[in-house]
């Protein structure tokens, strides 16, 4: 007898649930938002959880999607049960090999949360162009709609591919469904057993590559048979459906939950049809079966099976009386005659009238649209729209819905105040902040309605675009019906606000409906709260007849040791006001599920928790609300009224939440964004930030060097400019040879620091009569903001640096220099935006940037806005993103066209010369540029021969003209992180390196793909745990600098700030300098270590003193001079490499979760220290100038 | 062949070199290792209850620390199967050591709140442990707390523990109270069967370069014996409870002195972490043989036969050691 519980999961771990159970070997990769599944596969294989059949699978990392799709395609071919994970433009990755697995008709299963491919931009959220894209690869395609449905299908994919012999792409719609958490029915082992035929299993066993009896496979065929040995596979494809169905049938009988290929939902007469397959058929359905209550003869066909796609079953599906059919696509082909559903769906209804299978005899009216790319909302209002549209004469086809086509015309206007929502149901929104810990929290209260309520639950959760001080929003539903609403509340009974200071900039109250319950964290109490809010806050509180709660939850959070976090006292006060369990009940739940989270953290945790909870209802007050609206402020604009009109138009409503209402004319065409846009989106994160006492201060300028977000600055200028300036504007006299006579200010942006205090840890002047004061201090913020926000103001008004008239070769020299990269979203005290600060200080007005996606191309590229900045004259670095494994080769067609376009110039130089005239030519073909005065006057020089050439008549002038930009020196820099590097764009890094070309590449290695959530990388060293290693990593870090060494003509330098600064700053200048390729590999503290990163200098430190990052430069240019090229710049190592790594939690955790691997590992990994750091000595040792002698 | 069998904390011992808390005992080999070299019993390393209450909560601040809060990365970590935060592995040790080794094994705790004393005080009886020593430890800064108030946590603390353990209980204490003997009587009446002296503490360091305090821990030396020899020597016979003498601890003769103090045991780590474990053995041996050159039969015969009631010169455990020592120097030296 099967036994099966109600579990509250998210989509990817449900899928993972099956797919884990049924495979031997599973090959996997990191990428949103399909990592869980990985992740989880990685962990159950860790713990050594069974299969089925009691043996624990072999989870194995590749160092790319195509790799893993290799790997799967090499286990099938060896016989094992094997399944993978991915999306995006991962799976486009796996296509090669996808044709491959299903030309040889094996059984496999690849599992997508299918996610939006990078086009004009890249979007991690869902759609379905990824999987669309596999179309010809003769895999069958099995789509999913809700969490239930895809833990079902799963199973559903895994059982018929074994007896169709055609490989599965299992699909759900990312995070939509991929991070929905709900309450669904787990299949049980003996499900999964009772739908596996072991017969099946054998089969495929015995189709495998065994010497025992040899075959071949993957021959060259000719033109002979190729086209006869491709159709073979036919009958395959033709029986394909059957067997699903079969397999569904099947299914149903043992669980009672019955699919079909094509399901139909609706008025058994409907005369209207929407087809669609995904999240949004559940949406389509739920609002079909509520307008057949209304009395509307319409329907809904969800697509499970897409391909092999069978117009039979179609066909069956369609109810006879249908007149009107709307074909949804979730994908966008452009050039197309329509996305690839619509003409699939027209197609086998046209062949349907012609054969006589189809249940109508005259040909319906079929319009086809696109909705929710990228998870765009797609809501019951959307879906009326489309019923609506199919009601009307001429209704318009190729329609967009869900958005605003202000361009083409191409979209359907919806009433957004449709609502289909059930009264039974409970609708939740929270706001927090990412450190708050409100997520995790709600996800608790869903499994704790989910499971010990008979409710049913859904949880779905929104983060913003930043990584430090991000907002997120969390949509709860519960109630005694299933919760089939897979898109945002926009109308509900319960909102609450974790942070008041959002209600500052945010519109919150416009998620409450009539009389709903508005709950605010505040430091004001009952009484006087009603003056702090905003007028449109009291506005909507009086009118909506909201009940208002306040909670001073910083107060309780900070008496019982919470800190920042007060996710378990804001989760209490829902349960006290929510009434979902009776108070008692609640909080006993409450504590239930923190032992279960936290219990294995330790006793203190729990209890720590434990005392918030039962603190918190004390000073938990329902507030009387006012009769009239007093407050005498409004919420504040999202940026200031001088932002460029661009910001004001387009950016602001998106840092608000509101982008969605942006139409089309509203984006540029191509993608294309205006750089220095951080500046305006002033985020106040920073509850401290530093003061600066020029007292103390030695204008070392190594606060400037590190601050990860540029927001501590120093400026040398003319003691004339400082008439004007605030009152409170702190100057001192300059301490620079150079700049006799000037004035010194290191100055703060103080809503634009994350309060990361790594310039504080970087200051190294003390107060000799305190020493715990030094030339910086942290100060609250809140006080001195209008201050300093007024000093920053003036402090911009002062002039930079001039290139050029100071020599940038010491740290507190290229201090002065302007960064053009500023105010990223990056973690606060992040450890690779200081690298990006410097590159863009020294070379920012002559960079062409190529960065790989990572965590530098999200806090680089992610809307709303930029860091990447421009100079005063316009000038700075342009950046481009390509993909994720191609960043080197991308950046290598940069360098191609400066060199080819450069060449160009030069040669219609000369062929110009006599119009041009011999002395501008001559200037400009024989230009030194090595320096910045030299680069500067090459441009004057360029800036004349623009003007000399308006007056040629030459044709060949407009040409010049054109390219003239590409006479003046540019530097091209290739940035990526290690997963980059070292894993998915090895091979491509390598072969730039090796081409021998003048291009530069920085990699930030945090020893971890970071910005995926802390997946191994090779880069992960030897002792550290991450995901994927979740036993610490069992072999060394691998030595990409050794390799680039092994070309004896790429620089290279290994640097890490924090150890020492002044190495940076010249492996960073020598690489620029250097005609070659140059590879600088940056240690680079991550939140994903587990570290304090206030002490993340310290941690640098650390590591080069253990000689885990030995510090060096291998400069070729040394080689000539008949030198040795390589530098190691650091001393023997000096400390235990324990005292570094141990301060880390990815290696703590280790020691704590199996202390003997741990010791064994650690004594391996200082083997590896000692190892290395000997070759490296020998290799440093090495005479060079004896060469000449032996020949 | 001397008799060098003692009792300590009502344990029958066969010779009075225990090993004291120390890294040595963190593995079961280490404890292994110190009973084949002949210590007669092993003092675990101290369980401390902040570093337990630290560690669990560092590790839930960075297992938390940036999560929930970008939709790629929602967790940095794996979630591993278990982190043995708590005493559980300490106590495993316990058991595991009682298992393996014949030698008496005396837990060690340090704690902060009376319900983790008293808590894991159990949990280390329940563990199998032979004796417990209560590590106390808290090192006063606030103006407003009175030594008598401090002195009465202490007795506090050794009275709730005694109630709800059976197994016999050491106390080491520092050597920084203004009247040791009335504070060790109390000790000894709400239920301490010995005492401990003296615990070393690490001493900060300040560096002048680079403005900063450092933390220092220097291995003992023989020198740091006269201390709590002096008040073994005064304790002994005044205060009804068993002695046992730690810091300084280096030599054969160094564990003859204690003996004639008054401790029935002499306790050394420095030493063994220095020149290794095998010293036991080597102390055993040179006790046997200085007993043997002056002919003492027993240890017993020697305990406390120079504490301060039993020398001719009472006086010479006061202030008058201090005048001699003063006259002893060589003028010459201070100029």
């Amino acid at each position: 007898m099967s036994t099966r519980q109600y579990v509250t999961i998210d989509g990817n771990e449900a899928v993972a649930h099956v797919a884990y159970r049924l495979s031997e070997v599973i090959a996997i990769y990191p990428i949103t938002p399909s990592s869980a599944m990985g992740e989880w596969s990685d962990e159950w294989s860790a713990k050594n959880v069974p299969n089925l059949w009691g043996t624990v699978p072999m989870v194995v990392e590749m160092q790319s999607e195509g790799g893993a799709a290799g790997a799967v395609h090499g286990a099938l071919q060896t016989g094992a049960l094997t399944t993978t994970f991915t999306a995006s433009q991962g799976l486009l990755l796996m296509i090669p090999n996808m044709f491959k697995i299903a030309g040889e008709l094996t059984p496999a299963v690849i599992h997508v949360s299918a996610r939006t491919l990078a086009t004009h931009a890249l979007s991690i959220f869902g759609d379905h162009s990824d999987v669309m894209a596999c179309r010809s690869t003769g895999f069958a395609m099995l789509a999913s709609r809700s969490v239930q449905e895809a833990h079902d299908l799963a199973l559903i994919a895994h059982a018929a591919t074994l007896e169709a012999r055609v490989p599965f792409l299992h699909f759900f719609d990312g995070f939509r469904t991929s991070h929905e958490v709900q309450k669904i029915e787990q299949l049980s082992e003996e499900d999964l057993r009772a739908m596996i035929d072991e017969e099946l299993v054998a089969a495929h066993r015995a189709r495998a590559l065994n010497p025992e009896r040899p075959v071949l496979r993957g021959t060259a065929q000719n033109p002979d048979v190729y086209f006869q040995a491709r159709e073979t596979i036919n009958p395959f494809y033709m029986r394909a459906p059957e067997v699903v169905q079969k397999t569904m049938d099947k299914f149903a009988r043992l669980t009672g939950r019955a699919y079909h290929l094509f399901e139909y939902a609706g008025a058994p007469d409907a005369e209207r049809v929407i087809i669609v397959m995904g999240s949004g058929a559940e949406t389509a359905e739920e609002t079909a079966l509520y307008l057949n209550r209304q009395g509307e003869k319409v329907g809904v066909i969800t697509v499970h099976l897409y391909r092999p796609f069978s117009a039979d079953h179609l066909l069956k599906a369609l109810p006879a009386t249908v007149r009107s059919i709307a074909v949804l696509d979730r994908t966008k082909e452009p050039g197309a005659m329509g996305e690839p559903l619509y003409t699939d769906v027209v197609a086998a209804i046209n062949e349907g009238l012609a054969n006589g299978k189809a249940p109508f005899q005259q040909m319906p009216r079929m319009i086809g649209g696109r909705y929710g790319l990228s998870s765009k909302e797609f809501t019951p209002a959307m879906v009326k729209a489309v019923f609506d549209e199919m009601k009307k004469a001429e209704p318009r086809n190729h329609f967009v819905v869900g958005i605003v086509d202000d361009v083409t015309h191409n979209s359907l206007d919806f009433d957004p105040s449709f609502s289909i929502s059930d009264p039974t149901t409970v609708q939740c929104v929270f706001f927090g902040l990412g450190s708050d810990g409100t997520v995790g929290a709600n996800k608790n209260s869903i499994k704790i309605i989910g499971e010990e309520t008979e409710n049913y639950a859904q949880g779905y959760f929104v983060y913003d675009s930043k990584k430090s001080g991000s907002v997120t929003i969390s949509h709860l539903r519960f109630g005694p019906k299933p919760q089939r609403a897979p898109y945002l509340i926009d109308q509900a009974d319960f909102v609450a606000c974790h942070q008041f200071s959002f209600l500052e900039r945010l519109d919150i109250t416009r998620y409450a409906k009539p009389g709903a319950v508005f709950l605010l964290n505040s430091i004001y109490g009952p009484d006087e709260v009603w003056d702090h809010l905003p007028r449109e806050v009291q506005k909507d509180i009086i009118k909506k007849k909201l009940r208002f709660y306040v909670i001073d939850a910083y107060e309780v959070a900070q008496k019982t040791g919470m800190g920042g976090r007060i996710n378990t006292i804001m989760q209490t006060c829902f349960f006290a006001i929510s009434g979902v369990l009776p108070r008692e009940q609640a909080i006993e739940e409450i504590k239930k599920s923190i032992r279960k989270t936290y219990g294995k953290r330790g006793e203190a945790v729990v209890q720590k928790n434990f005392e918030a909870v039962d603190s918190t209802l004390a000073h938990l007050f329902e507030v009387k609300v006012p009769a009239q609206v007093t407050s005498t402020f409004s919420r504040r604009p999202a940026v200031a009224p001088d932002a460029p009109e661009f910001v004001r138009a387009v950016l602001a409503p998106m840092m608000v939440f509101e982008g969605d209402n942006l139409p089309v004319s509203a984006m540029p065409v191509d993608g294309t964004f205006p750089t220095a846009t951080a500046q305006y989106e002033k985020r106040n994160i920073a509850l401290e930030i530093p003061e600066w006492d020029p007292n103390i201060c030695i204008q070392c300028g190594k606060c400037v060097m590190v601050c990860p977000h540029a927001v501590i600055r120093m400026k040398v200028y003319d003691p004339a400019l400082l008439e004007g300036a605030p009152a409170t504007f702190k100057s001192t006299e300059a301490k620079f040879r150079e700049l006799p006579g000037t004035r010194y200010t290191i100055q703060v942006a103080p809503e634009d620091c994350t309060g990361c205090a790594l310039c504080v840890e970087a200051c190294p002047a003390k107060d000799k009569t305190q020493v715990g004061r030094k030339a910086l201090n942290m100060i609250p913020q809140p006080p001195v903001r209008e201050q300093e926000r007024e000093n920053w103001n003036f402090f911009l008004t002062l002039p930079d640096i001039e290139p050029g008239k100071i020599s940038v070769s010491t740290v507190k020299n290229a201090q002065l220099l302007r960064p053009l990269f500023e105010f990223s979203g990056a973690c606060a005290g992040c450890g690779e935006t200081p690298y990006l600060k410097l590159l863009s200080q020294l070379f920012g007005d002559r960079t062409v940037i190529a960065n790989a996606t990572g965590c530098s191309s999200i806090y680089g590229g992610n809307l709303p806005t930029t860091p990447w900045a421009k100079n005063a004259e316009g000038r700075g670095p342009a950046w481009a993103n390509s993909l994720f494994e191609d960043n080197a080769e991308f950046g290598l067609g940069f360098r191609l066209t400066l060199d080819k376009l450069g060449e160009y110039a030069r040669e219609l130089l000369l062929a110009l010369a006599p119009q041009l005239g011999s002395q501008l030519v001559d200037g400009l073909l024989n230009a030194d540029q090595s320096t910045e005065p030299g680069i500067r006057e090459q441009r004057e020089r360029v800036a004349a021969l623009k003007e000399a050439l308006k007056s040629v008549k030459d044709p060949r002038a407009i040409s010049l003209a054109a390219v003239a930009d590409y006479l003046v020196r540019k530097s091209v820099w290739i940035v990526g992180g290690d997963g980059w590097a070292y894993d998915i764009g090895y091979g491509g890094l390598d072969h730039v390196l090796a081409s021998g070309r003048n291009v530069n590449v920085l990699v930030l290695d945090t020893e971890v793909y970071s910005n995926t959530g802390g997946q191994a990388s090779k880069s992960t060293p030897r002792a550290a745990v991450a995901k994927f290693a979740a036993k610490g990593k069992g072999l060394p870090k691998k030595d990409l600098g050794m390799i680039a060494m092994a070309y004896g003509y790429v620089y290279v330098a290994r640097v890490a700030m924090g150890a020492s600064d002044q190495q940076t700053l010249r492996a960073f200048l020598e690489a620029d300098a250097y005609e070659g390729p140059s590879l600088i590999i940056a240690y680079s503290h991550c939140i994903a270590h587990g570290i304090d990163m206030r002490k993340g200098l310290d941690q640098q430190k650390l590591a080069v003193n253990s000689g885990i990052w030995p510090l060096y430069r291998y400069n070729p240019m040394l080689i000539e001079e008949g030198k040795n090229p390589l530098i190691i710049d650091s001393k023997d190592p000096s400390v235990d490499l324990q005292e570094y790594a141990y301060n880390e939690t990815r290696y703590r955790m280790l020691v704590q979760a199996d202390e003997a691997r741990a010791e064994q590992l650690l004594k391996e990994a200082r083997e590896d220290v000692r190892k290395r750091w000997n070759l490296y000595k020998q290799m440093a040792a090495i005479q060079y100038n004896g060469h000449d002698k032996e020949e | 062949m001397p008799d060098l069998t003692t009792t300590y904390l009502g344990l029958q011992l066969k010779n009075p070199v225990v090993a004291s808390a120390s890294p040595i005992s963190k593995k079961l080999e280490g404890i292994q290792r110190l009973e084949e070299a002949g210590a007669s019993a092993v003092v675990m390393y101290s369980l401390f209850e902040e570093q337990i209450t630290h560690e669990s909560l560092a590790l839930d601040h960075f297992l938390n620390r940036g999560t929930e809060t970008f939709a790629e990365s929602l967790t940095y970590f794996p979630d591993l199967e278990r982190y043995n935060i708590g005493p559980e592995d300490y106590l495993e040790l316990i058991h595991k050591a009682k298992q393996k080794v014949s030698i008496p094994v005396i837990g060690s705790l340090n704690g902060v709140s009376t319900g983790g004393w008293v808590e894991y005080a159990r949990k280390i009886e329940e563990a199998g442990a032979d004796a417990l020593e209560l590590n106390v430890y808290y090192l006063v800064t606030d103006p407003a707390i009175t030594g008598a108030e401090l002195e009465q946590n202490y007795i506090e603390l050794v009275r709730n523990v005694r109630a709800q353990v059976r197994i016999p209980l050491a106390v080491k204490l520092s050597p920084f109270f203004t009247s040791l003997p009335n504070l060790a009587a109390q000790l000894a009446s709400a239920g301490a069967n010995g005492l401990v002296l003296f615990n070393r503490f690490m001493q900060p360091d300040l560096d002048i370069e680079t403005l900063e305090v450092t933390p220092n821990l220097q291995l003992s030396t023989s020198a740091e014996l006269r201390l709590p020899l002096r008040w073994i020597a005064i304790l002994y016979g005044r205060v009804a409870c068993d002695f046992a003498l730690t810091s300084g601890v280096h030599t054969g003769q160094d564990v003859l002195k204690a003996m004639m103090a008054g401790a029935n045991v002499a306790m050394l780590a420095s030493e063994l972490l220095q020149n290794g474990i095998g010293r036991i053995s080597e102390i055993l041996g040179e006790m046997t043989a200085w007993m043997e050159q002056y002919e003492y039969e027993s240890i017993q015969q020697m305990h406390g036969s120079m504490s301060q009631k039993n020398v001719a010169e009472p006086a010479a455990y006061e202030r008058a050691n201090y005048m001699k020592a003063l006259q002893s120097f060589d003028n010459k030296k201070l100029y």
